[in-house]
């Protein structure tokens, strides 16, 4: 499609484009106590887009701007999921960034960014969508500009990212060497018709998972994670946690069912396309991820380190049920990704709202909290069980369906040391309960909450407990948006 | 809405009503605890009337009874399907009596009441569900949310070492539950749903070996299958070697969670045995049988010898559940009628048997405020009633005819010893440790010199007696008359022994 005709169906990020540029100028003229007022538009912005993403998915799946990009219900479904994110960060960040006006311009470039990656159809625009997000959350990561701590966030997180995208434009080098596209799905034709040299294949396959893997930190490219994530104001981290890693889980899901392997005929199982084991390094390095990320994890002491780490051992499942090669992980992973961001969300927004009254970010802080602010300490009970994957929670269900994915695909040996995972981490999940439940702390005195902070709390709670019961709506709409448009 | 349905979740409406009542009006918080633990036990007594003797369940869905059976996930075949026959309707009973009692035993909790009745409700819908689900996730979730309000219930009320009491439990537990979800997993996508052709969660159908794919006949798959229920399930029981979370659970526990864990956890291993690994894989129920037998002997020896080295009166308890479940296994892993009815007798009585053994040792323990064997003396001269009643539940316990404990070990012995002899009467030895250390202690307890210490000890009260007196009564009667209770399991279990080849 050209592209005067790809723009009509290119509305919501048009959308989402002027709603920022608009932000911009409607900041300059606002006084400084008014400018929280920018925060409410960015969500109204926000608000119109999804609502034009949700009328996508009566488009036809096709290929937009020559081939750059495609919109197909998976496409839609990750572009909803990401947009989603950003909104409830608006609310997440009002608190804390209420004179920011560029902090919201911020965070909608980074979802423009994110709706870019998730409908990414050639090697040059995963490079520019991920450099979009990249550049943006470096900034991001960098907000707390009196804190050192936050510049070397920043600093961390730029270089890290450097790196990884250098190494993954030099893999996709080898790619267009190989086959002379830069186009997805002629990559792919190519690949499937003539026989290339497994081993190149093979370290162009190395190089670029270096790069995606960064972005959903994956062992070994996970190493900025933990400083960024403490360095970083907690609504960022917040925002790190979920909507990049889903951009980037959509970009490694297009890049699996592409470059690496086919959708065979029956839509139920990825064909590779050569022979370069690349479900057993996925299935090696999904290992590792959750491991690494599990054990380190048991030894934080400060609460939102040990939440990174936590976030680097999930990375590990959605990668292990993606390592499997069939559409059912996939929808696994999609449904895992709707259940992470409201427990997770629900997590930062406690650790949010209570380092201010405990004064420190340490795990011993928390100490007696299920005495002192009994609603928000249930309220972190549940989202710590659920995040470990305990039912009735939502978190069982979305590692449920991921182990099952795994469990389909008969690779049992992945699917035990996955629950073996489950089982250590529940020691550094349940460690967060027992200071706020088993102990008491020397002060006893309530927190109190403002009725903000409750409801949002409760925008995270009520679906964490629901989703653990009655989940359909959600795994529909997961299975729904598994079209991919291929070809 | 059904009968069995609204005994399993009427303890979480119970649970949210507590929440809402303030914090102040202490009295009411029992009381709603009370009722709406003495409402289940009201409606499955009424069931039991209505119970027919003739249906013997397992593997059948017109064999169940009280069946309610609804879709609730259609899209991956998860049913909302429970029911009861002669193997779990026991176990129910059993569950609504204890709790009941149990929140009783639970009056003198002295700190964050309103949360402890809350989880301890959550609880008892946790066990209910598991006793009557057939459908696998949902004996899975019922399953787990068991550990949650047990883990805080140990946490936060228990003894010194509670924390790590607690975490142990949780950490165990978990282990074996995650190996259960694999092999679940694993069972669901290799079982054909007759009716629909998918995939099922139906344990029933899981039964019917025809339903079996390929891949689920090979010797290996079944073996590993059935070692990794295995292993979730002898955790909860405790077997040997994965018994060592349960004395430290056991001592931190407050009185009536003790009474729980001893009285229905340990069971639902031993029902999760027969429930799901012996009628979906019964090949390797026999294959593995003799192992399991040898296994409930080191649980009968170990646990004995074990106990007669304790000085704390609590932990003895605690290592005569692990002899006492020995028994349990040593019956249902020999295929006879005898055996399996008396395991299940067993499970019964010994529910029944150490809940009064708990509550005793609570009872001494809010009194003298420790509970070193060596520390009391002579008690029978100032406590005289309260000695008449332990005196009852240790005799329970030892096996001494005219109790409940002594029918089943009968019936285990008479239906083990023509299949394995040697292994039988080793466990015979058994009996004899666990007299001795039995009558040991009760002479060190409430014979002898009196502690001066004592003299001015408060008798049991009223409210105590009232926990125990039930379970006295019930222990004698089903000692002198077992038949209610055989009667109620044998057509289930008779039938369950002809399923295994």
């Amino acid at each position: 499609m050209n592209n005067l005709e790809s723009l009509q169906f290119f509305i919501p990020e048009l959308f989402l484009t002027a709603g920022l540029l608009v932000t911009i100028i409607v900041e300059l003229l606002l006084k400084k106590e008014q400018k929280v007022f920018t925060a409410y538009l960015a969500a109204t912005v926000l608000l119109i887009t999804i609502f034009f993403l949700i009328r996508q998915y009566a488009i036809e799946p096709a290929a937009l701007f020559g081939g750059m990009v495609v919109i197909d219900p998976m496409a839609v479904f990750f572009k909803i999921l990401t947009a989603v994110s950003t909104l409830i960060i608006v609310f997440f960040s009002i608190p804390s960034f209420r004179v920011k006006a560029e902090y919201y311009v911020l965070l909608l470039a980074t979802t423009l960014g994110m709706m870019l990656m998730a409908q990414v159809n050639d090697l040059l625009m995963i490079i520019l969508a991920m450099e979009l997000v990249g550049l943006v959350s470096y900034v991001l990561a960098g907000y707390r500009r009196s804190d050192p701590k936050s510049g070397e966030a920043s600093l961390k997180y730029i270089l890290f990212g450097a790196a990884s995208t250098g190494i993954m434009a030099f893999g996709f080098s080898y790619i267009y060497g190989l086959t002379g596209q830069t186009n997805l799905f002629e990559i792919q034709q190519a690949l499937q018709s003539t026989q290339h040299n497994p081993v190149i294949l093979f370290v162009a396959f190395v190089l670029i998972i270096a790069g995606l893997g960064y972005k959903i930190a994956m062992v070994p490219f996970h190493f900025w994670l933990p400083d960024v994530y403490e360095g970083a104001p907690t609504p960022v981290t917040a925002f790190f946690s979920v909507g990049p890693k889903a951009a980037g889980m959509a970009v490694l899901i297009r890049f699996i069912i592409s470059i690496v392997a086919g959708v065979s005929a029956d839509g139920q199982t990825f064909t590779a396309n050569a022979p370069i084991h690349a479900q057993e390094l996925l299935a090696v390095l999904a290992v590792l991820t959750m491991t690494l990320g599990n054990l380190s994890a048991l030894q934080q002491k400060n609460i939102k380190r040990m939440m990174a780490y936590s976030s680097i051992a999930h990375a590990g499942y959605m990668l292990m049920a993606l390592a499997v090669f069939t559409s059912q992980s996939v929808e696994a992973v999609m449904f895992y990704l709707v259940v992470y961001m409201f427990m997770n969300f629900g997590a930062f927004w406690v650790i949010h709202r209570m380092t201010p009254h405990l004064g420190s970010e340490e795990i011993t802080a928390y100490t007696g909290l299920g005495y002192r602010a009994p609603l928000v300490a249930v309220a972190m009970g549940v989202f710590m069980f659920s995040l470990t994957g305990l039912p009735p929670l939502a978190g069982f269900i979305g590692k449920f369906y991921l182990f099952a994915a795994v469990i389909k695909a008969e690779w049992y040996i992945l699917a035990v040391l996955g629950v073996l995972n489950s089982v250590v981490s529940l020691y550094y999940y349940a460690y967060v309960t027992k200071v706020m439940f088993l102990n008491r702390g020397d002060d006893e005195s309530a927190v109190s909450i403002s009725s903000y902070d409750t409801a949002l709390l409760l925008v995270f709670l009520i679906p964490t407990l629901v989703l653990g019961v009655y989940w359909v709506p959600v795994i529909s709409w997961a299975t729904q948006s598994l079209h991919f448009f291929l070809g | 809405m059904g009968l069995l349905s609204f005994a399993t979740f009427l303890p979480i409406a119970g649970a949210l009503l507590i929440l809402a009542v303030p914090r102040k009006n202490l009295p009411l918080v029992r009381i709603i605890a009370a009722v709406f633990t003495f409402i289940p036990l009201v409606i499955t007594s009424y069931l039991w009337t209505q119970f027919d003797y003739t249906a013997a369940g397992i593997n059948t869905e017109s064999g169940f009874q009280f069946v309610e059976h609804l879709p609730w996930i259609p899209t991956y075949h998860i049913e909302y399907f429970i029911g009861v026959d002669g193997l779990s309707f026991p176990m129910v009973w059993l569950t609504t009596l204890l709790s009941f009692l149990a929140i009783f035993a639970s009056w003198n909790i002295d700190k964050a009441q309103k949360g402890y009745f809350s989880l301890f409700l959550l609880l008892v819908t946790g066990m209910m569900g598991v006793f009557v689900a057939l459908d696998f996730f949902l004996f899975y979730i019922f399953w787990e949310v068991m550990l949650l309000p047990m883990y805080f219930l140990i946490g936060v009320w228990g003894g010194p070492r509670r924390e790590y009491a607690a975490i142990k439990f949780f950490l165990y537990t978990l282990f074996g539950s995650v190996l259960m979800l694999v092999a679940m997993l694993a069972l669901y996508f290799n079982v054909g749903d007759p009716v629909n052709g998918g995939h099922t969660f139906n344990m029933l159908h899981m039964m019917n070996q025809s339903n079996h794919q390929p891949w689920l006949q090979v010797f290996n798959v079944r073996f590993w299958l059935y070692i990794a229920l295995f292993v979730g399930f002898a955790i909860k029981v405790p077997v040997f070697p994965f018994h060592t979370w349960l004395p430290d659970a056991h001592v931190e526990a407050p009185t009536a969670i003790s009474v729980i864990l001893a009285g229905i956890l340990l069971k639902m291993g031993t029902y999760g045995l027969m429930r799901i690994s012996y009628p979906i894989l019964p090949d390797m129920a026999r294959y593995t049988s003799y192992f399991l037998a040898t296994l409930g002997v080191i649980n009968i020896l170990y646990g004995a010898f074990v106990a007669m080295a304790q000085k704390d009166l609590k932990k003895l308890v605690a290592y005569s559940s692990i002899s006492h479940m020995g028994f349990v296994l040593l019956g249902m892993a020999v295929f006879t009628e005898a055996g399996m009815n008396g395991a299940m007798f067993q499970m019964f009585s010994h529910g029944m048997i150490t809940a009064m053994l708990f509550l005793l040792v609570g009872v001494i323990y809010d009194r003298a405020h420790h509970r070193q064997i060596d520390g009391f003396g002579g008690l029978g001269v100032s406590m005289p009633v309260y000695t008449g009643v332990a005196s009852l539940a240790f005799f329970a316990a030892l096996g001494l005819p005219g109790m409940s404990g002594f029918i089943a070990e009968a019936m285990v012995f008479i239906g083990a010893f023509p299949v394995y002899r040697t292994l039988t009467i080793i466990s015979a030895f058994g009996i004899i440790v666990t007299a001795g250390y039995i009558l040991w202690t009760v002479q060190r307890v409430f014979l002898g010199q009196l502690n001066p210490k004592y003299t001015e000890i408060a008798e049991i009260n009223g409210r105590e007696l009232f926990t125990l007196i039930p379970l006295g009564i019930l222990v004698v009667f089903f000692g002198v008359y077992p038949m209610p209770i055989l009667n109620l399991m044998k057509t289930s279990l008779n039938y369950l022994v002809t399923l295994i080849p």
